[in-house]
């Protein structure tokens, strides 16, 4: 059992797919011999060799088409997105055919890929590094997306994203690529890409989060507990396809729901999950559901996104705002 | 100042747009009976054209970009690929996808809206017809990275137009084929005419094949309308990529005789006086008059195919026509592997909305 960050995390979970299956392939910018900008291919092209842990030209729609010819001719290629900004020349490749090369041929070609970025800002990046758009993944029909919220969660996430025998879009919150370190044993074990996991039992509110907004979360329900107000807490993990159920039950217990996420309002997951509760669990509602969410701007560059950021006074008062609520 | 580095771009033809022999034909074209079946193949892809846009017209089939003109390349890059190869297609390059196991069915299913069409009986490997231009490069590249990672001794061929070459994914495939040495041909249809914008406008390049020496592969232009320079060049370009020697951009000549689709009018936007000239150069007429020439080919010959052509494009359309369109809830059922609980919900929802 090793202590080691998210990254670390990543990094290990990397590694294990390297090594039990051959057809693992890991691509991008500045992957190999640098180990990534963020380290999470660290020392894997010394250990794997230069064809299976490639640099490729600086080019993304590339990076991400040639994982689909690759996936389709039987490999399994876990390519990085140096950052989640610069995705955005890729989207027509993930749109245009990973999300849909299996319905197009009822089944003949397959296309088995990872996508992995680091996203979300408050790390005093420069500008293109900071927004979190999961949103317009889960949109794409075809799509699995997935955000882990620790180390555990990162390792065990992301085995089970490169065995799924379908694209999955695993966005890494940088934020809290180093922030805590975690027990992680080394053992090959997957999560499942489907269920949410309720980090902390509550009986007044559910608060519904992921990504690195999991840690101002847990933070506010530790304050809230002193206060007498008993949070649940559940990191939603897997964006797409949704675990409404947990969520539901969830709901069904405490009659109050706060959403927590990172990326702007408008259209975000947090819009899907609430309009979810409306049409499932309007029964169990004791008040509105509130969204504490970033806002439809461009993210502001680093000299004042503290001001775009969640903290925990905001979802403390939101939580008390919907407690309040009669 | 010194100059570092110096290029020059080939082209090659051998029968010109009268048939005649303009310089020593190669080896490949002492077969005659190698011509013949291209021959065959040619006029086969053409009736079947000239039956899909009647089809279309006649509302039993969907918009339809026709290959009329532009036979001769797909029919030359088809023939010399071998079957354990892999093809990424744009839509236009019928003739290559026939001879490579893709049925007129399988077309005629894509064309009239059925994902079905897509699932290759023949070439299991190939990709199915890439609709956003210049997109299937990139998976050329991977397939191609396969390859040789597996030491197999295999291609991947893409097809491009001529607009797709001003586009990004084109300059990114061609390149990491240069950057990795890939067992990779890439072959260019130039037909002049991306819609409505004429090859002038499109690019200031002289030709669209010195595009390979910014990516550091081999170019070369090629009259597309003489097949057995098509074929010389391929069968050249096949050779370089199984042998280690890299990639090529094959920059193949033509015109586009027909409308962009059947959604199109040209005449909006061209000349009939140009569309008249290129007809003299189309590769049909070019091919049969050399295999009259050299006595391959005759009247009877001719009567002989063109029958049997039609009965074979009858053959598949009636095969089109009569094939029952898919269950509805199969739109849900090769999403995933297996389906997810959110999306087994809509499916279920779907199921029960008509009850």
């Amino acid at each position: 059992m090793a202590e080691v960050a998210l990254v670390e995390a990543v990094n290990m979970a990397l590694a294990r797919a390297l090594e039990e299956d051959e057809n693992v392939i890991l691509l991008g910018e500045d992957v190999g011999a640098n180990g990534g900008v963020f380290r999470a291919t660290d020392k894997l092209q010394a250990r794997f060799g230069e064809q299976r842990v490639l640099d490729t030209p600086l080019a993304e729609s590339l990076i991400a088409g040639m994982s689909v010819g690759m996936a389709a001719e039987g490999l399994r290629p876990v390519f990085e997105m140096q950052f989640l900004g610069f995705v955005y020349s890729a989207i027509d490749q993930m749109i245009s055919h990973a999300s849909r090369l299996r319905n197009r041929t009822r089944g003949r070609m397959t296309c088995p890929l990872v996508l992995r970025a680091p996203y979300g800002g408050g790390i005093h990046a420069p500008e293109h590094h900071s927004e979190s758009t999961e949103a317009l993944f889960a949109h794409m029909p075809g799509l699995r997306v997935v955000i882990p919220s620790s180390p555990a969660r990162a390792y065990g996430l992301l085995l089970a994203a490169i065995r799924d025998p379908d694209p999955v879009v695993f966005l890494e919150p940088k934020r809290i690529y180093r922030l805590v370190k975690q027990d992680v044993e080394d053992n090959g074990e997957a999560l499942p890409l489907d269920t949410c996991f309720t980090l902390r039992e509550g009986t007044d509110i559910t608060i519904v989060t992921w990504g690195a907004c999991v840690h101002e979360t847990m933070q506010a329900a530790e304050d809230l507990a002193n206060n007498g107000i008993s949070a649940e807490v559940i990191d939603v993990a897997t964006i797409k396809p949704l675990d409404m159920q947990t969520i539901l039950l969830s709901v069904e217990k405490t009659g109050r729901c706060v959403i927590v996420h990172e990326a702007a309002r408008t259209g975000g997951v947090g819009a899907e999950i609430a309009a979810q509760l409306a049409e499932k669990g309007l029964m169990f509602l004791l008040a509105p559901v509130q969204r504490v969410t970033g806002y439809d701007t461009v993210m502001p560059l680093y000299r004042t996104e503290q001001s775009y950021m969640i903290d925990k006074k905001r979802i403390i008062e939101t939580v008390q705002e919907t407690m309040e609520f009669v | 100042m010194t100059n570092v580095a110096n290029f020059s771009i080939e082209f090659t033809q051998y029968l010109n747009e009268n048939s005649e022999v303009v310089q020593p034909l190669p080896e490949s074209a002492s077969n005659t009976q190698t011509l013949v079946d291209m021959y065959k193949a040619m006029v086969l892809t053409r009736v079947f054209d000239k039956k899909a846009i009647a089809l279309q017209r006649t509302g039993k089939l969907g918009t339809y970009p026709s290959s009329l003109g532009q036979e001769a390349i797909s029919v030359a890059v088809g023939t010399v690929m071998r079957e354990e190869d892999v093809l990424a297609p744009y839509y236009r390059e019928y003739g290559a996808q026939f001879i490579r196991g893709v049925s007129m069915k399988e077309i005629l299913l894509y064309w009239g809206g059925d994902e079905r069409g897509m699932d290759y009986q023949g070439p299991r490997r190939d990709f199915p017809i890439s609709v956003p231009i210049a997109s299937q490069g990139p998976h050329a590249v991977g397939a191609a990275y396969a390859m040789k990672l597996r030491k197999e001794d295999r291609v991947a061929v893409v097809f491009f137009g001529d607009g797709a070459t001003s586009k990004g994914d084109f300059y990114e495939s061609i390149n990491a084929a240069g950057v990795w040495d890939l067992p990779m041909v890439f072959v260019v249809n130039n037909n002049q005419w991306a819609i409505s914008v004429r090859r002038d406008n499109q690019t200031r390049c002289q030709t669209i094949a010195q595009k390979a020496i910014a990516a550091g592969i081999h170019g070369e232009q090629v009259d597309g309308n003489d097949i057995v320079a098509m074929y010389d060049v391929m069968e050249k370009a096949m050779e370089r990529a199984r042998t280690g020697k890299g990639a090529t951009v094959i920059e193949a000549i033509s015109y586009r005789l027909c409308d962009h689709t059947t959604a199109d009018d040209a005449s909006r936007y061209r000349d009939d006086d140009e569309v008249e000239t290129a007809w003299k150069k189309e590769p049909v007429k070019r091919l049969r008059q050399h295999l009259v020439n050299v006595n391959a080919w005759d009247d009877n010959a001719e009567e002989a195919l063109l029958l049997s052509c039609s009965q074979k494009v009858d053959e598949q359309v009636n095969a089109y026509l009569e094939t029952p369109a898919q269950a509805p809830e199969t739109m849900f059922d090769f999403m995933f592997e297996t389906i997810p609980h959110d999306l087994a919900q809509q499916r279920e929802y779907f199921l029960n909305r008509g009850k």
